[in-house]
This record gives C-alpha cells, sequence and structure tokens, in this order.
C-alpha cells in the first residue's frame, strides 16, 4: 500500500485541531475537536465544510460519450441536460455493483464524473474496458481538490465570494468556470448530508485559498469544519446508501432499493441488465430496510438481525443519531421473514436487542 | 493536549483507572481514553456478582464511531455498577473519574494494584502515547 495521501487541505485540518486518520489511502479528518455530534447539529442548522478531496473525478469526452455512459450506467442519462447532474449505479453483468457515481453533463459529448474514492483506480479500469467508439477518457482525481459546503446557510455563505447567482442553481444542477474568490471552480448542488449544499471542485493550487474564502465569508454565519464522522452519520440519517456498506460487489441496486437509479426499458442495453431485471422477476430475498432500536444498543455494520430464532440479515450500517437521539441502522433482511414476524432483534456481542422497521430515509429537512 | 491524571487512583496501560476505597476498588476509564472515544453513548456493564479478570474485557464503552472494551484493572467480584451509565453514559465524558465510574469490586490481590501506575507514571504513558 502506498503512503497516504495529504490533501491541499491538510494544514487546515492540522490547524484546527482535527483528528485525522487513513481513509481510503487518504490523510482525512474523522472529527475536529468539538466532536461528530456537535458537526451533525451544526450541519443541520447552520453549515460545515467538509474536505472531500478524496473523490475521484474522471472525464467521458467524444462522439459517442453518451452511448459508452448509456452502456455502463444503469440509470438513463438519455434526458439530462447540459448542465444537469444525474445519480446512477455503475453494474457488473451480474447484476452487482462496481460502483454508484455522479454524472455531470457539460454537453453532449463531455461529461464529468465523480466516483468513490477507494473505487477511483477501479473504476477507470472498468471504464477503460468497457470503452468503444469515439470515447476519451481522463482520469483527473489527482488535480482535483474538492469541499463540500452543506447545511442550510451555505447558500449566504458562498454568495459572499461569488457573482454566479446561486438562487437560480437547482439541485442536482452544476456550473463550471466559475469564479470563487478569485478561483476557477465547478459549482454543483449536491451534496451527501440531506441538507441543501454545494460542491465546490478547484485546482489544488487554488484549494488553500478557498479555503481561507469561504472560511472567512462562513464566520457571521457560524460556519465550521465537519469531518468523515459525521459525514457518515449525516449520509445514514439521510439513508443515502454508502460503496461498501449498502453497495457492493455482492449487493446488487435493487436490493439496495435504488430501482429510480434503474432504467431497464432505456434504448440501449447496459451492463448488469439482465440479471436485475431477472432478479426483479424471481423476487429479492435481501432487502434494503431502515431500523430503529427499541431499547439502547448501537446497531453496526456487520451485527445479525433475527427474527424469532432465524437469522434473516445483517447491519450494513448503524449509529447514534444525534439528530433523532435515536439508534438506527440499514440492514439487508429477508422481506418475508420481516412481513411475517413480531419480534425483530438486532444481535450486539451476546445479547440481543428488540429493533422496529422504519421508514427511510430516517430524517428529511423542511423545504 | 491537556489530559486531567488525577491522584489517588492507579492506571493501567490500557487507559482504565482503579481508585482503592477499603475493601472494594471503583473501577472507570481515564479521561485521555474518553477522549479519544469521543461521545460515548452507550455503556455495556457487568452483572453485579460477576467474576472479572484482569486484563480480560469486564464492560463495553461505544462512542458513536468506535467500540471499546473496558478490561478489568485488577480481579475481583463486581459489587456495584454505576446504572446511572445506562440513560446517562456521556458521564464518562464529562466526568471520568468522578460520575463517569463505571463498577466497583471487591479487592482479591492488593498486589495488583500497586502493580499499576501511579499519575507520574501515567503522566509519562499518556505523553508517549501521544507522540
Amino acid at each position: 500500500m502506498d503512503e497516504a495521501k495529504k490533501t491541499p487541505f491538510y494544514e487546515k485540518h492540522a490547524a484546527l485541531e482535527g483528528k485525522i486518520v487513513d481513509y481510503s489511502g487518504w490523510l482525512l479528518p474523522v472529527q475536529f475537536s468539538r466532536g461528530l455530534v456537535e458537526e451533525v447539529h451544526a450541519t443541520r442548522r447552520k453549515a460545515t465544510l467538509f474536505d472531500v478531496s478524496h473523490m475521484g473525478e474522471v472525464s467521458v469526452k467524444g462522439n459517442d460519450a453518451e452511448i459508452f455512459l448509456q452502456k455502463i450506467v444503469t440509470n438513463d442519462i438519455s434526458g439530462l441536460k447540459n448542465g444537469a447532474i444525474i445519480y446512477s449505479p455503475v453494474c457488473y453483468p451480474d447484476g452487482g455493483v462496481v460502483d454508484d457515481i455522479l454524472i455531470y453533463r457539460i454537453d453532449k459529448n463531455n461529461y464529468f464524473l465523480v466516483v468513490n474514492a477507494a473505487n477511483t483506480g477501479k473504476d477507470y479500469n472498468w471504464f477503460l474496458e468497457n470503452r468503444s467508439g469515439d470515447v476519451e477518457l481522463e482520469n483527473l482525481s489527482a488535480d482535483y481538490a474538492q469541499l463540500a459546503l452543506q447545511g442550510p446557510e451555505s447558500m449566504a455563505i458562498l454568495q459572499q465570494i461569488t457573482a454566479e447567482p446561486l438562487v437560480e442553481m437547482k439541485y442536482y444542477h452544476f456550473r463550471k468556470d466559475v469564479d470563487v474568490a478569485g478561483a476557477n471552480c465547478i459549482v454543483s448542488r449536491t451534496g451527501y448530508t440531506g441538507e441543501d449544499g454545494f460542491e465546490i471542485y478547484c485546482s489544488n493550487a487554488d484549494a488553500s485559498d478557498l479555503w481561507d474564502a469561504l472560511w472567512e465569508a462562513g464566520q457571521i454565519h457560524e460556519l465550521s469544519p465537519a469531518g468523515l464522522g459525521a459525514r457518515d452519520v449525516l449520509r445514514l440519517e439521510a439513508a443515502m446508501p454508502l460503496y461498501g456498506h449498502e453497495l457492493s460487489r455482492d449487493i446488487t441496486p435493487l436490493q439496495a432499493r435504488l430501482d429510480r437509479f434503474v432504467a431497464p426499458g432505456k434504448a440501449i442495453p447496459f451492463n448488469g441488465r439482465e440479471a436485475l431485471v431477472k432478479q426483479k422477476q424471481e423476487g429479492i430475498n435481501r432487502l434494503l430496510f431502515g431500523l430503529e432500536m427499541l431499547e439502547r444498543g448501537v446497531p453496526r455494520e456487520g451485527y445479525p438481525v433475527t427474527a424469532g430464532d432465524k437469522e434473516i440479515g445483517w447491519v450494513s450500517s448503524g449509529s447514534y443519531s444525534p439528530t433523532l437521539d435515536k439508534f438506527i441502522a440499514m440492514a439487508f433482511l429477508d422481506p418475508e421473514a420481516v412481513e411475517e414476524t413480531e419480534e425483530l432483534r438486532v444481535q450486539i456481542r451476546s445479547r440481543s436487542y428488540r429493533v422496529r422497521t422504519t421508514k427511510l430515509p430516517f430524517y428529511r429537512r423542511e423545504k | 493536549m491537556d489530559y486531567k491524571i488525577v491522584d489517588g487512583v492507579r492506571y493501567t496501560r490500557k487507559h482504565e483507572w482503579a481508585r482503592p476505597e477499603g475493601e472494594t476498588a471503583v473501577i472507570g476509564l481515564s479521561d485521555y481514553a474518553q477522549d479519544k472515544l469521543g461521545e460515548i453513548v452507550f455503556v455495556e456493564l457487568p452483572e453485579v456478582g460477576a467474576e472479572v479478570e484482569a486484563g480480560k474485557g469486564s464492560a463495553v464503552i461505544e462512542s458513536v464511531k468506535a467500540v471499546a472494551d473496558l478490561y478489568a484493572p485488577i480481579d475481583g467480584t463486581v459489587v456495584e455498577v454505576n446504572e446511572e451509565l445506562l440513560d446517562q453514559p456521556e458521564l464518562i465524558n464529562s466526568d471520568p473519574y468522578g460520575d463517569g465510574w463505571v463498577y466497583k469490586v471487591e479487592i482479591k490481590d492488593e498486589s495488583q494494584l500497586e502493580e499499576l501506575m501511579d499519575k507520574t507514571a501515567y503522566e509519562v504513558f499518556v505523553a508517549e502515547e501521544e507522540e
């Protein structure tokens, strides 16, 4: 394994006393001094700044770029307009998931993909293997730094340092070549927290100044830094999948209830189509459920879930939820067993704890 | 970073503490350990009457991100547990040597306490861990 890399914001984290961990080969703050719970609250109530420079970026260009993407992603991008973003799983032919990605359409022959840090190399190779026709691929991951500004105050903060009219930017839309405090950026109205917010991509050279400008603009809005720990809890509360937990080589998008991002009817057949159609017809024996603990206890990844004395699945992500003040989890369970049982439990070490299913997402912001 | 390290208790290399009070000893987690764990949200206590063994898991302390075993500093029989922690596990964060105590044991072997670190030794130990 190569030595873990520093992002261009590493010195900022150190100055703010961030607890640094190695995450997918990147040195990133897991939390800052006042703690994960406060970071979650600050994101829901004010605004927080996350370093997400570990995310990978891939450029896809060429006359066959759209066809290429239609073949590798499960969602239908044919209706995607310039300046719009779409989320999609990328599947293997057997329906297992390579990664889940964002596709930014710059124009019909030019796309910007955002992929998971740990999957960047694997994804890029998969794209190369599946490339045909006039498609030019470039791994831009090393060129971009990325910040996520998340929370209700995000727009007010960012608007202070850019002339771009942010109120006109709709959710899941972006602009490129946006001047933010003198830096040339891609700005998108996206995030992984369930709050309003923006993700800002810039060159490594501009990163430090961009952080400082956001930091300064954020002071009157009580902007604070947040780490990977809060990010994971926020996305869990919003029931957003995390690759390696709710999606993997062995978990299909349908099992993760991502049906609305799978378009078997689109004009161009895609990797995994047949397998997913078959799975849908035959029924799914492990389906994602939201769980809420009825007793105090922390349901964590890998813990077995039981109905009576029968094991019916496992927890894929779980945590204490600061927003709800409850213990919550997402779990893959046998849907028939869930239907039939009145005694659902999570096994935590030597004891089992009562739990009930609950609607996803656990948290939805008021608009 | 400055951690509170108090007198009158003995410390383990896993950052538990034991405070002798006559025939029994109060057991808890050090300020350093609670800070490393972060916000504590759940505590699994031993049962009163349970036998704990030095160096073996005796309770489980969970923060939002992590699960940590509390290893028994000394052998003994659990005579009391801090039930306040069931509803307020965060007491370990706010008052690790006071209201955040975890359980009390009947001391079997005084010499086991002597083998643990005193305040000065633990200060050196924590400083080394921080490097």
